[in-house]
């Protein structure tokens, strides 16, 4: 028997995960477009912001919105500098090779982390109430729903940006044919900067909403690994596909939260988006809204 | 600049990809304003050349001077900068994009004011744009593209794609405009609105052309001079008169598919 009044209730909250997923796959499908590379660090950008922030509220005592300021700043110059100093070297090398860099990345990033911001975690407290948002039939818990709207907020300045303004124009240009974008006079290396430097935006935008929601220590970095479905369900290069790949893997993992895991005794809920993306990669591996690649040979 | 030195000098460039000679010692001059045909049988290296002088590839030896500036080891977008445009073999539109967003990214190197200058003078940026998206207008109905404004460019018919490539390429307002096969793919009507566009934009922007194609009556028709390259060697150069009646050429066309027909 189908519970409507419960169902609503996972519903809505897996939209509001969704969004918070949207997000950080952004930052994936951003980069994967404008420079061709996989980065799989992702989830630890996430971590890292999570610790300046934190680091910067609890360890150097200062105000929230100075800790954000820093970590935006921080995570974009984190951005850039990853770009020029070692991917821009591996430009027309295998892709294999900035795979590894970014999973070598990936690890150092989590070992070294709590070098400087110490082992355990630290909460990281919205300057906002902790009461529910009750509307009628459904609660909406105020984490959820600020990060939430943190991603639909930039989620809509990031489409205006690449739909409208000259330089994401550029920056789609780049994307669709980097040869021809040369040829137009387009600095191609300076939007692969850019495209990191946003990279690092939704990062610290990420680890704010999540550092927020599960508290910030290496495990943040985890969130990362739900990029993954997300971004194979959407399209590796679709912005709108990271956008509802993001919305169904937070909808799918709050239903077999809500279902599947009371019959199985739990655990359901972590590997149901990646059943998805399994299925999806045999029957559509571009996603539901990838470009279908035909390579010409 | 001198008076009368070329515009764009090609002094002894060379290709090789793995063993094989793309282009092989080519020298060459183009005067300001003329219209200079590349011609040869297919693999003669003709492509390679104007990717050298574009900047996608780098010459193994060689120089190439554009404007007595030495150009030879820079990237496309900055010989794009310079004022060198190109259109490509295949056609490389930007295709999810509307005919008149890819117009505008052909201003991209014309856009003065800064990504950030953008961000901080609204206005200013707002009136830059207003200026460029004039300019675009005049090529969209130069090219009686007016219809088309909002069309995707992949919907479009493969000699209106030519065309918008074409817009696209002339929107650099560029000094120099080289052209890798034009016509190719397309019918008599469409090659002879495309010859007749090439000699606008020659005549009346005195635009340097320097042109890839097969077709030998357009090549024979429209050109100043034509130079004949095979296998990655100049072995013919001068007036379309005097170089159709080369026997080196005659022999170098003899035995493939492209045979010179003698201009109409």
């Amino acid at each position: 028997m189908l519970d409507w009044g419960f169902t609503l209730v996972l519903v809505t909250n897996g939209v509001l995960i969704g969004l918070m997923y949207s997000l950080i796959a952004l930052g994936f499908v951003l980069v994967y477009k404008a420079t061709d590379a996989i980065n799989f660090a992702q989830g630890e950008f996430v971590m890292l912001a999570g610790f300046i922030i934190a680091g910067m509220i609890v360890l150097a005592g200062a105000p929230f919105w100075l800790g954000v300021v820093v970590a935006l700043a921080g995570m974009v110059a984190f951005g850039f500098g990853l770009e020029r100093i070692v991917l821009r070297p591996l430009i027309g090398r295998p892709i294999i090779a900035v795979i590894m860099a970014t999973i070598g990345l990936a690890t150092v990033l989590r070992g070294a982390a709590p070098l400087f911001f110490g082992a355990e975690t630290r909460a990281l407290p919205l300057p906002i109430s902790d009461e529910p948002i009750v509307l009628g039939a459904i609660t909406l818990p105020p984490g959820q729903l600020v990060g939430a709207l943190l991603s639909l907020g930039f989620l809509a300045a990031f489409t205006w940006f690449f739909m409208k303004s000259r330089m994401g124009v550029a920056m789609r240009a780049v994307a669709d044919n980097q040869q021809v974008a040369m040829a137009m006079g387009i600095h191609v290396e300076r939007y692969f900067a850019i495209a990191w430097g946003l990279a690092g935006i939704v990062s610290a935008l990420g680890g704010l909403a999540w550092g927020a929601l599960l508290g910030v220590d290496v495990h943040l970095a985890l969130v990362g690994l739900k990029v993954f479905p997300v971004v194979i369900l959407g399209g590796l290069d679709s912005i709108l596909g990271a956008i509802v790949g993001g919305l169904i893997v937070g909808v799918v993992e709050n239903l077999a939260a809500g279902y599947l895991d009371p019959l199985v005794g739990g655990g359901t809920k972590d590997f149901a988006p990646y059943v998805l993306m399994i299925v999806m990669l045999m029957i559509r591996p571009y996603g539901i809204f990838g470009k279908r690649r035909i390579e010409r040979v | 600049m001198a008076a009368g030195a070329a515009q764009l000098r090609v002094e002894g460039v060379a290709k090789q990809f793995g063993g094989v000679t793309a282009v092989d010692e080519v020298s060459l001059e183009v005067q300001q304003g003329e219209i200079l045909s590349v011609i040869g049988p297919n693999g003669a290296g003709k492509t390679s050349l104007l990717n050298m002088v574009s900047g996608f590839y780098r010459p193994d030896r060689g120089r190439i001077a554009f404007e007595g500036e030495d150009i030879t080891n820079l990237p496309p977008s900055r010989i794009a900068e310079r004022g060198i445009a190109r259109t490509f073999q295949n056609i490389a539109l930007f295709k999810g994009m509307t005919v008149l967003d890819n117009l505008m990214l052909g201003r991209h190197v014309r856009m003065k004011s800064g990504v950030f200058a953008s961000f901080v003078y609204w206005g200013l940026a707002q009136k830059e744009e207003m200026a460029h998206r004039e300019k675009v207008e005049d090529l969209i109905e130069f090219l009686k593209l007016e219809d088309l404004r909002k069309q995707p460019t992949g919907a479009l018919s493969y000699g209106l794609q030519k065309r918008v490539e074409l817009g696209r390429a002339l929107a650099l307002e560029p000094k120099a405009l080289l052209l890798d096969e034009p016509m190719g793919g397309m019918n008599q009507e469409e090659k002879e609105d495309m010859a007749r566009y090439v000699l606008d934009v020659n005549e009346e922007r005195g635009t340097t052309i320097i042109l890839i194609e097969h077709d030998m009556g357009v090549v024979m028709d429209i050109s100043k001079r034509v130079v004949v390259l095979d296998r990655g060697r100049v072995i013919a150069a001068g007036e379309p008169k005097s170089v159709q009646a080369n026997p080196e050429v005659i022999r170098a066309y003899l035995g493939t598919k492209h045979a010179i027909r003698k201009a109409a």
